[in-house]
């Protein structure tokens, strides 16, 4: 009986602290968040940086708010996560294809080997200008841009997974006389979720540098354009302002793929 | 005829600065409803030969007859139980049990209600829904069994089936595997180390010289002994008699590889 009143009192212990240390960790995150801002705001209002170009949180808030109350902003956020969005999912499904196909034929890989290798050094983002010119200047180029810039890695990422999957799961299917596409179905493709969920997360990062680039280059309408609008016109608040909405934005997504990884691998 | 034959069957493996001979010159015949063994030192091509026999491997050399027909590839008369049990962590017990059926094509109501059957007879039938992880590893290599039977093949193949389990889960799983196969009146070859396991459930000991691997000696297994279940063949007389025997036999082989 003793002893029992002793665990209990050592689990509550426990149970202390580790909401102590949750505390702690929150009180830090909550600590460097409000720092960083108002170091910016004095560091702006005393001129200790340029306020012209480095703005300040209470213009950006500001400018914000009056965006908002002109409805103005929604347009160029809901077009720029519009072509991220859709940019990242091309990029990853294509990527997986891609990755199939290479699983698919030994030989094929075998060839284009070097060729990937390539693909993968090569700065994409280099490849804006000949998009615009081959695909004209519009979303088309701007989404390929999101998508373009995560496809090779992904095939690389992806194909190595493929190919690490236990060769005993495949044998199993075999003694049941499974064909490729079943061996593929039922344990390549599912034993390499974890590693498609991991590109997925790189990708989410990858994709917005594709389209801000994108919209650098051609658009009339977005976050991308308005930084630099922002910076022709010599207004950095704007340019911060769309920076931070697209640090939420990438973040919320990032999250949402997060979410998506718990509800897929939960039963590993 | 007999129900198996391994005919004059060899097998080399090849890579870029290297060529094996893992397998050379097996004859083997087996019976209906019998259970032989093949034991050997590692690297005797024990694996080698199951895979043959399954059809994942064509042979260099030779062929297998099973039931009177030539196997050229993997068919759902044999089924092959591996050292680890290789469930699908992502599927369920219920999916990992149905996935023979499923690739075979025999998926209906009548083969599903058959083999949730035989997952309650092995004492299974509360864990349908669970995913292997929550099983522990002599549960894990009952589901398999019950994967393997499922397809209802004639053979089965024992790929050290028991190796990764410990000494008390093995013993009970030996006289299961044993029984059930009995009941079902299975044909089994079952490939180990452990001598007395070949003992205790064999009608036959085929003993495989090393690299390359052939048919060095056959021991008959005394009906008195391959009848009982392998819990109790184990305390039987006759055992450690065969057991000296085989051991023997064994060194033997050691001794001519080292000089």
């Amino acid at each position: 009986m003793k002893i029992k009143m002793n665990i209990d009192s050592m689990h509550r212990e426990y149970k202390n602290k580790i909401i102590r240390e949750q505390r702690f960790v929150i009180f830090f995150q909550l600590l460097i968040f409000i720092t960083f801002f108002a170091l910016w705001e004095i560091a702006s209002n005393l001129k200790w940086v340029d306020p012209l170009v480095f703005s300040s949180p209470s213009k950006v808030w500001n400018l914000f708010v009056e965006n908002i109350l002109e409805g103005t902003i929604y347009a160029h956020i809901s077009i720029t996560l519009f072509e991220t969005i859709l940019g990242f999912i091309i990029g990853t499904i294509a990527g997986t294809i891609l990755a199939a196909i290479l699983w698919w034929s030994p030989l094929l890989s075998k060839i284009l080997d070097p060729y990937l290798v390539v693909l993968n050094a090569m700065p994409k983002v280099a490849l804006g200008p000949i998009l615009i010119v081959a695909l004209g200047p519009n979303m088309t180029s701007i989404v390929t841009m999101g998508a373009i810039i995560s496809v090779i890695i992904t095939t690389i990422v992806v194909y190595t997974s493929f190919r690490e999957t236990d060769p005993n799961y495949m044998k199993v299917l075999q003694t049941f006389g499974a064909t490729r596409w079943q061996c593929f179905k039922e344990a390549i493709l599912p034993s390499s979720f974890p590693a498609i969920i991991s590109t997925l997360k790189v990708n989410v990062g990858l994709s917005w540098v594709g389209v801000v680039v994108g919209e650098f280059l051609v658009s009339k309408q977005g976050l991308g354009y308005l930084i630099i609008y922002g910076f022709q016109v010599f207004n950095f608040t704007l340019v911060m302002q769309s920076l931070l909405i697209i640090v939420i934005f990438a973040t919320i997504m990032y999250k949402i793929v997060e979410l998506i990884e718990n509800a897929l691998i939960k039963n590993r | 005829m007999s129900f198996l034959q391994i005919q004059d069957v060899s097998h080399v493996y090849f890579s870029k600065n290297d060529r094996t001979l893992a397998i050379t010159d097996i004859n083997l015949t087996i019976e209906e409803g019998e259970f032989i063994s093949i034991i050997g030192p590692s690297g005797c091509g024990k694996t080698t030969i199951l895979s043959i026999v399954a059809g994942l491997i064509t042979p260099s050399v030779g062929k297998v007859i099973l039931d009177n027909e030539s196997i050229t590839g993997p068919n759902k008369n044999t089924g092959y139980m591996l050292q680890q049990d290789y469930l699908f962590p992502w599927k369920t017990i219920r999916e990992n049990i149905f996935l023979g059926l499923k690739l075979t094509g025999q998926l209906n109501e009548k083969t599903k209600q058959k083999t949730l059957n035989l997952l309650k007879k092995m004492g299974l039938g509360h864990v349908e829904n669970q995913f292997p992880t929550q099983l522990s590893g002599g549960m894990r290599q009952r589901v398999a069994l019950v994967r393997t039977l499922a397809t209802n093949p004639k053979l089965l193949l024992l790929d050290e089936p028991f190796s990764a389990l410990d000494f008390q889960t093995k013993l009970k799983l030996e006289d299961l595997v044993f029984k059930t196969l009995k009941q079902f009146e299975k044909t089994a070859i079952l490939v180990t180390h452990d001598i007395g396991e070949a003992i205790a459930m064999s009608n036959r000991i085929y003993l495989f010289t090393n690299r390359p691997g052939t048919v060095h000696k056959l021991f008959n297994i005394p009906e008195e002994l391959s009848k009982i279940p392998p819990f109790e063949a184990r305390n039987h007389p006759l055992y450690n008699e065969i057991f000296q025997g085989i051991w023997k036999e064994l060194e033997k082989l050691e001794n001519q590889n080292e000089y």
